[in-house]
């Protein structure tokens, strides 16, 4: 029953995401703000209840799985992604490197600059 | 049984959501055992076993995409209820969020600008088609906006859903080897840089290293989500990239 709970909650604020994102005209797709607007729920609340606990933690647990239906999409794309591998595959590794080097640096600066005496090395 | 039976069976299972919902949880539950069996190696990343166990297997039963993904979309729905349960962990990281909130603020803003436009920039540089280009763009967001995006700018969106799971698997993988050579050993400088770069796949393998790098990267893949939607399409048309 904690499960199912946890999960309907999920799904109603899920639903009131698409319903705000809509209505407001947002460019944001509904899960992304049912999840801010659960943060806020819980920030004002300040506590989690343990249905939403164990709904989330199973859920997250499995995160990986959910994006196989579409890793699969790529049979669909096979002629344009071997036509045109060599730049999909440099903008890919690239980026992906660039990207992660760059966000790491700039956080670990400017948490520096801005929090001194939050790091904490182990 | 004769083989006119078989088929005749095959012909009605291969098109009902039953198929396409089990060989999803199969394949995965192998590729998940692999990967473990192998020390949790990450390049035997388990959505990257599933999916290829898949292709192969819709490729030799000759059965389309659109067929096997009746079935499949019931465990991609979940995206969405997993997306807003981002929020709990999230919140358990509130008094730390509150400390790092403007550093988190700035790296954001420019990660998101940088992910986007080195990627569109290097696919250019080496011949890739606009279509392609613009298909990239969103690479580094989940995958159900990601599609949006691609569409609002001219992009196809099934192909942005690919380049957005390679990319999450990339950033899976190299993530943590970077952070080492570069010495970052605080867990929500690492989170950040993941959840920007590799979004849910990148948030999955931050919750094997801790909770706190699983949560600030849930953090920067949430804000990172709404950034990419508000700022990339603007971006990419102030720069004429749109063709």
């Amino acid at each position: 029953m904690q499960f199912l709970n946890g999960i309907t909650l999920l799904l109603i604020f899920q639903l009131i995401g698409e319903f705000g994102a809509r209505l407001l005209d947002i460019p944001v797709p509904g899960p992304v703000i049912g999840m801010l607007l659960l943060f806020l729920a819980l920030a004002v609340r300040r506590s989690v209840p343990p249905s939403l606990d164990t709904a989330s933690s199973t859920l997250l647990s499995h995160l990986s799985l959910l994006f196989v239906p579409a890793g699969v999409g790529m049979m669909i794309h096979f002629e344009r992604i071997t036509g045109e591998w060599l730049p999909i595959a440099v903008a890919l590794l690239g980026s992906t490197v660039i990207t992660m080097l760059a966000s790491a640096l700039i956080m670990a600066g400017t948490s520096r600059l801005f929090a001194p005496g939050e790091r904490q090395d182990d | 049984m004769t083989d006119a039976g078989i088929a005749t069976i095959w012909v009605y299972l291969s098109t009902t959501p039953l198929l396409g919902l089990t060989i999803t949880l199969v394949a995965y539950g192998i590729a998940y055992r692999t990967y473990l069996w192998a020390g949790s190696n990450p390049l035997l990343h388990p959505v990257v076993l599933a999916v290829t166990m898949l292709i192969l297997f819709l490729v030799a039963t000759d059965t389309p995409y659109e067929a096997y993904f009746t079935g499949g979309q019931f465990v991609h729905f979940l995206l969405g209820p997993a997306t807003v349960a981002l929020a709990i962990p999230l919140y358990q990281q509130l008094p730390k969020i509150r400390r790092l909130w403007l550093p988190v603020l700035i790296t954001l803003v420019s990660g998101v600008t940088i992910g986007a436009l080195s990627s569109v920039a290097l696919a250019r540089l080496f011949g890739a088609s606009l279509q392609t280009q613009l298909s990239l763009a969103p690479k580094s967001v989940t995958a159900p906006v990601a599609m949006g995006i691609s569409e609002q700018i001219g992009g196809l969106p099934s192909l942005t859903a690919v380049m957005v799971v390679a990319t999450g698997i990339l950033g899976a993988i190299l993530g943590t080897k970077l952070f080492a050579l570069l010495r970052i050993r605080d867990d929500s400088v690492k989170g950040i840089a993941m959840g920007i770069t590799a979004h849910g796949i990148g948030t999955a393998r931050a919750f094997q290293v801790s909770t706190e790098m699983g949560a600030f990267s849930g953090l920067a893949m949430a804000l990172s989500t709404f950034t990419t939607a508000l700022v990339l399409p603007w971006l990419l048309q102030w720069l004429g990239w749109l063709g």
